[in-house]
């Protein structure tokens, strides 16, 4: 198990700054949602936070190790990355587009090795994917591809899970069961980062909101009226608690 | 993919031995293997073998880098002309025709269009790099264009007709007239760049989900790039500065490949290249074999028969895309 820390970090594009300062600690059993507007940063913070980008200032690091010092076979093993609207260029067969997840720990050359079989079963098992897994991907709902990437994150059993807006374009039952899946990968100890723009998914669901505003960390820990006021400049509501929780927007 | 690659070798072990007996004088087996036939065994020695080996190395060579160029730019349309490879090896050896490098050394050619092709990726690269996949293909488009505009100016201002003849001739591509000299000069070239093309597979499935997620499943995608593009400067700049310009075999090979291997990028790169061999090995018998008069130019029937695959290939696209 890994701890992921995130230093006062910053980026910025030519002369505007897209994050300042913001920090951030994820270890075993975290599930940390990042809220925010759009435009807050909240997909250049997962990005820096996987390691693909390079914050100008600060650092972050995985078990102490600053991220671009690991090499990258290596951070690929103990994390997976969900973009924001993924896609596959090739038609490819379900199965193997999970398989892809698995690519940093193949050999070099050669076909797929039958040791990694299970691993794949499982995976489409746990997504309900089984009797889609020969059908070419572009052909999936939209709710089996998203499944289908989900799957693909998690083939491989990484520490750390970044997703960027896993629900977004899912129904609500979907919605509701990707979540839950997340949450559960939570139970097994792993961390899972996530950016959401529906509040009431992240109250439910995450341990722990961060809450992005303009690049800066506006607020951290439950979800509150205040929170969301200060985030968004709206009023809203949180009512109940726990898995009951449900935040309302009072319009003006 | 074993059994597809299988039945593609075999298909050239057959092409090839008929690749030996076809020709202006048509050869019996026996006239060949006898032995006793002396002018025979000449005429495949040093005429038909070396043009065979050639056939199977240069469209060897095309099918696997455009194989390879379609994974990394995800663009069904690509081939190895796609980033200036083509025209910039032209461009070498048609100066080296242009400034009569060519009565010096017979390898003058070969060599300057090599270093034809190796400029034409190196500004292909330099102009691309760190602008993401479609800023490569942008950037082999205006290296093709200014090396197709170098090739223009040399037809232009040739000094004399035969010079002219001569470019224009080595433009159409041709496998005609080659010798053993030809296939060893571009072997050791076309060897390394394969090696380098065919460790991209895993890298290009993974490219499959785009560069962000590559990335994250720790694919360095620079690597990657130049991996590509050197594989293809080395293999399709020997080959190109040998034959000419031979068009749609490298558009061609990867797709006829495609449906029968799911798809995946890495498992299209072996049957790519045998299709691609097998393909020009087709196309130079039936060039051989097609009499109208003057020679028909083995890369002019390849641009024949592969366009109208172009034309149904857009058409398909148009269809399927939204």
């Amino acid at each position: 198990m890994s701890v992921l820390v995130a230093d006062r970090i910053g980026v910025a594009r030519g002369n505007r700054a897209i994050l300042q300062d913001v920090s951030l600690t994820a270890g075993p059993g975290d599930f940390i949602a990042v809220i925010g507007p759009n435009g807050a940063g909240k997909s250049t913070l997962l990005s820096a936070l996987a390691g693909l980008i390079v914050p100008a200032t600060g650092d972050v690091s995985l078990d102490g190790i600053a991220l671009n010092r690991i090499a990258r076979r290596e951070l690929a093993r103990k994390r997976a990355y969900l973009p924001q609207n993924p896609v596959c260029e090739w038609p490819l067969s379900t199965e193997r587009l999970v398989a892809l997840g698995l690519t940093a720990h193949l050999p070099a050359l050669g076909p797929l090795p039958p040791a990694f079989d299970g691993a794949i079963a499982e995976a489409l098992a746990d997504h309900d994917l089984m009797d889609r897994k020969d059908q070419p991907v572009t052909t999936l709902s939209g709710g089996e591809f998203s499944r289908a990437m989900l799957a693909r994150a998690l083939v491989a059993r990484p520490d750390i899970v970044i997703v960027d807006e896993p629900v977004t374009g899912l129904d609500p039952v979907h919605a509701f069961s990707a979540m839950a899946r997340l949450a559960a990968w939570t139970a097994k100890g792993k961390t899972v980062i996530a950016s959401l723009h529906d509040l009431t998914l992240a109250a439910r669901y995450a341990g722990r909101i961060l809450a992005l505003k303009q690049g800066r960390v506006a607020g951290e820990g439950t979800l509150t009226a205040g929170l969301i006021r200060n985030v968004f400049g709206v009023e809203a509501e949180v009512r109940g608690a726990g898995a009951n929780v449900k935040v309302d927007f009072l319009l003006p | 993919m074993k059994g597809l690659s299988i039945g593609l070798a075999v298909l050239i072990a057959i092409v090839f031995v008929l690749s030996l007996l076809a020709g202006r004088v048509w050869l019996s087996p026996a006239e060949i293997f006898s032995g006793h036939d002396a002018l025979a065994a000449l005429i495949v020695t040093d005429i038909r073998l070396p043009r065979s080996v050639l056939a199977l190395l240069v469209g060897g060579a095309l099918g696997l880098s455009g194989a390879v160029l379609q994974g990394l730019t995800r663009n069904p349309l690509a081939e190895p002309g796609l980033l200036g490879v083509s025209t910039g090896a032209a461009l070498g050896a048609v100066t080296a025709i242009y400034f009569s490098i060519t009565t010096i050394s017979g390898v003058a050619g070969p060599l300057l269009g090599m270093a034809g092709a190796l400029g034409a990726c190196a500004l292909t690269f330099g102009l691309g790099q760190g602008g993401g996949t479609i800023a490569l293909v942008l950037a082999g488009a205006a290296v093709s264009s200014l090396t197709a505009a170098g090739i223009a100016l040399a037809l232009n201002f040739a000094p004399n007709p035969y010079a002219a003849y001569e470019i224009m001739n080595w433009l159409l591509g041709s496998l005609a007239d080659k010798s053993w000299t030809q296939v060893w000069l571009i072997l050791p070239f076309i060897v390394i760049g394969g090696a380098a093309l065919a460790t991209t597979g895993r890298a290009l499935d993974a490219l499959s989900l785009g560069e962000a997620q590559a990335q994250s499943l720790g694919i360095d995608l620079t690597r990657l790039r130049i991996a590509a593009i050197a594989g293809t400067a080395l293999a399709v700049g020997a080959a190109t500065s040998v034959t000419g310009a031979i068009g749609f075999i490298g558009l061609v090979a990867p797709h006829l490949a495609r449906p029968f291997v799911g798809h995946q990028p890495s498992r299209i790169l072996l049957p790519a290249t045998l299709g691609g061999a097998l393909l020009l090995l087709i196309a130079d018998i039936a060039a051989r074999e097609i009499h109208l008069g003057p020679e028909l130019k083995l890369g002019v029937f390849t641009s024949l028969v592969g366009t109208p695959f172009f034309f149904w290939l857009v058409v398909r696209l148009k269809r399927t895309s939204p």
